[in-house]
């Protein structure tokens, strides 16, 4: 009895062992190129040629971040990453809350205020989910000329906003779907008019998807490189396609210690929107119903 | 003054017609019930009286004044649903003065509205809490502050206590009268339990399939039910419908009622006016008899039927005795410990009490 017991006991700790293990083992792999980018920027040019690749720095320099932000030629211009990060934020910005803003009236609009047809134009938005980028590029092209926009920042908000709202609106409609009825009825008979019951009911009560909204915009548009290496040029890039320029045209050695810096410069926005936010991100993709 | 009228209101879903030519029409300070079961278009109904819902025929007024165009803010309603519908971000002082606030009353004037209603209502403990904290009974308790608060010509209560469970039903019930005795506002009440209907209508409307089967007063529609879905889905257990044939002698109507492996019984002395006799003597009617109109013959001149109980449920105040009379299953409410399962019994009937009705189109015959 108390043998059976304790072999049972050991084999759930082997397992135990196996599984965490295995995911260590895995996680290392995962994080293999984080780590070999992160000793590779904080070393000199000089020690990365003379061998050691994943090894720590023998001496830590941030000499790589501060070119990579500053001074790194992108074109003709030296000024590196910085305009670009700012031409990114201001592009970003305005893109993630139009969309979730118009996704959010959309969604309200489809599950609270339906009419004849309400369901077809959900299926069509739905269809601009599966729409490949490159489909659009073309016309969007096309569009932006007749509206003056191309190759400006404004330019880029447009083709973001537009994309995202077919995700924005299904987040939205799928959240908004859970929420009775009968609070729109209610905020109705207590005199709401349309708005009044957006701003004051619904949106209150969807803090949780707007978040997953916002996150997913903003990965999408801030590490989006087709739309802007399309759309704009020189000056106007974000932080992408400067990416993309400080990495591919190099004279002499390549200087991978600032194209590592570079590239972590890139990234680190999406990081801080994930660590600051991700809790709410899991939450609302698995939060049903704001119960009453 | 504030009256309700439904005049040949019909309702429809593209194709689906779900309410048709119903009519009702009630008084100041009435209590009118829309008793039915699910998917008969009570609630339906009530959102069209409420503007929440288009009227694709008819008129209703409130208050003498057509409201088919009004929306639901313009009628001077106040509406209590199923799910409570509290604003979930909202403190509960915040879920009642929401409406007073786009009203645009001023903070004095709804402070006092406020601590009126939750005194009424004793919740004045919970002002400050959220919906989420509350249990079933007080977020009902914060849904009818929000109505009261209003002061609306009509209250409207969509199911308002099928969400409780059977204790705190039965006390919220009582308060729900208690507070129409108060305030003295019609209201439109739908549900679909038969007992709450009973408890609190001053004027039960019995729906199905969108069509008003009876309006009267619930006496009214539980002693003379207009045809059989009535007198079935109102009071439990519910009136036994027994296959007869009506006889005429004279004055004297009777019904006669086969009996297994016994004579038939004759049940006399059932009043129905002379023309009706006349049409139906001789003719296959339905036999209409509350459980409780049967009684253990105690030698009075009603008239008996003999019978063998096949099942005897005690309910405590009294018992259930279930037998065999005219080729169905008849329930008898009988005071405990008269009969028991497996024995003959002699029961008599108040005939002033039973019920004809005609056996095709299931209509009370008078
Ligand atoms: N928006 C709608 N579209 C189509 N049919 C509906 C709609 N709303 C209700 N119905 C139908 O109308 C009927 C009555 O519904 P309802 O008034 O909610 O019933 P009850 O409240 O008596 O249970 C049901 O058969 C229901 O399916
Ligand atoms: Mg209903």
């Amino acid at each position: 009895m108390s043998t059976e017991i304790s072999s049972a006991h050991r084999s759930h700790q082997l397992g135990r062992i196996f599984i965490y293990g295995s995911l260590i083992v895995l996680a290392a792999f995962y994080l293999m190129p984080l780590w070999v980018m992160i000793v590779t920027s904080l070393k000199s040019l000089d020690e990365i040629y003379s061998g050691s690749f994943i090894g720590l720095p023998k001496l830590i320099t941030i000499e790589a971040w501060e070119k990579a932000w500053g001074q790194a030629c992108i074109g003709t211009a030296c000024d590196g990453l910085r305009p670009y990060f700012v031409n990114s934020l201001l592009m970003v910005i305005p893109a993630v809350v139009l969309s979730t803003g118009i996704g959010a009236i959309n969604g309200y609009i489809l599950t609270k205020w339906r009419f004849p047809g309400s369901n077809l134009v959900f299926g069509l938005l739905l269809f601009g989910c599966f729409l490949p980028f490159q489909a659009v590029i073309l016309p969007m092209a096309q569009l932006l000329g007749k509206l003056r926009l191309s190759g400006t920042i404004p330019g880029l908000v447009l083709v973001h906003t537009v994309y995202g709202i077919s995700f924005t609106t299904l987040f939205f409609r799928n959240y908004f779907i859970t929420i009775p009825d009968e609070l729109t009825r209610a905020a109705q008979i207590d005199g709401a008019g349309f708005f009044r019951i957006f701003f004051s009911v619904m949106l209150p009560a969807s803090l949780p998807i707007i978040v997953v909204s916002c996150i997913w915009q903003f990965t999408q548009i801030w590490n989006d490189f087709l739309f802007g290496v399309s759309f704009t040029a020189g000056q106007s890039s974000p932080i992408t396609v400067a990416l993309n320029n400080i990495v591919n045209v190099t004279m002499g050695r390549k200087q991978y210690n600032v194209d590592m810096a570079a590239a972590m410069i890139a990234a680190i926005p999406t990081l801080i929107v994930y660590v600051v936010a991700g809790r709410y991100f899991v939450r609302g993709l698995t939060a049903g119903a704001v119960k009453g | 003054m504030s009256t309700l009228e439904i005049d040949r209101v019909r309702k429809s879903y593209a194709s689906l017609e779900v309410l048709k030519e119903v009519s009702i029409s009630i008084g100041t300070g009435d209590f009118l019930v829309l008793l039915g079961p699910s998917g008969c278009g009570k609630s339906t109904l009530l959102n069209m009286i409420a503007g929440l819902e288009t009227i694709t025929g008819g008129e209703i007024r409130i208050a003498g004044k057509v409201v088919n165009n009004l929306s639901p803010k313009d009628r001077d309603i106040a509406m209590v649903f199923q799910s409570y519908a509290l604003y979930p971000t909202m403190t509960v002082r915040q879920n009642i003065e929401f409406g007073m606030k786009i009203r645009g009353l001023p903070a004095a004037e709804r402070d006092k509205a406020v601590k009126i209603a939750a005194d009424l209502l004793q919740m004045s403990h919970l002002l400050d809490r959220k919906p989420s904290q509350l249990s079933g009974g007080q977020r009902q308790r914060v849904a009818m502050g929000r109505a009261i608060v209003r002061q609306p010509k009509l209250f409207l209560f969509d199911e308002p206590l099928s969400n409780l469970d059977a204790k705190l039903r039965v006390d919220m019930r009582t308060e729900i009268k208690r507070l129409h005795a108060r305030l003295g506002t019609t209201i439109v009440y739908v549900t679909h339990d038969q007992i709450e209907a009973m408890t609190l209508a001053t004027r039960v409307a019995v729906m199905k399939d969108g069509v008003v089967q009876h309006l009267d007063e619930p006496q009214a529609v539980y002693d003379r039910p207009a045809n059989v879905y009535v007198a079935r889905f109102v009071g439990s257990p519910a009136m036994n419908i027994i296959p007869g044939v009506l006889e005429v002698n004279g004055s004297t109507v009777s019904a006669v009622i086969n009996v297994a492996n016994r004579p038939a019984a004759s049940i006399s002395g059932m009043s129905l006016s002379g023309d009706a006799a006349r049409k139906y003597a001789g003719k296959k009617v339905l036999v209409g008899i509350r459980p409780e109109n049967f009684s253990i013959t105690t030698g009075n001149a009603r008239p008996t039927v003999s019978v063998d109980i096949d099942v005897v449920e005690p309910t405590g105040p009294d018992t259930l005795v279930v037998f065999q009379l005219g080729g169905v299953e008849v329930t008898a409410r009988l005071p405990p410990k008269q009969a028991n399962a497996g024995q003959e019994a002699i029961l008599s009937v108040d005939t002033s009490k039973v019920v004809i009705f005609d056996a095709d189109t299931e209509t009370r015959i008078d």
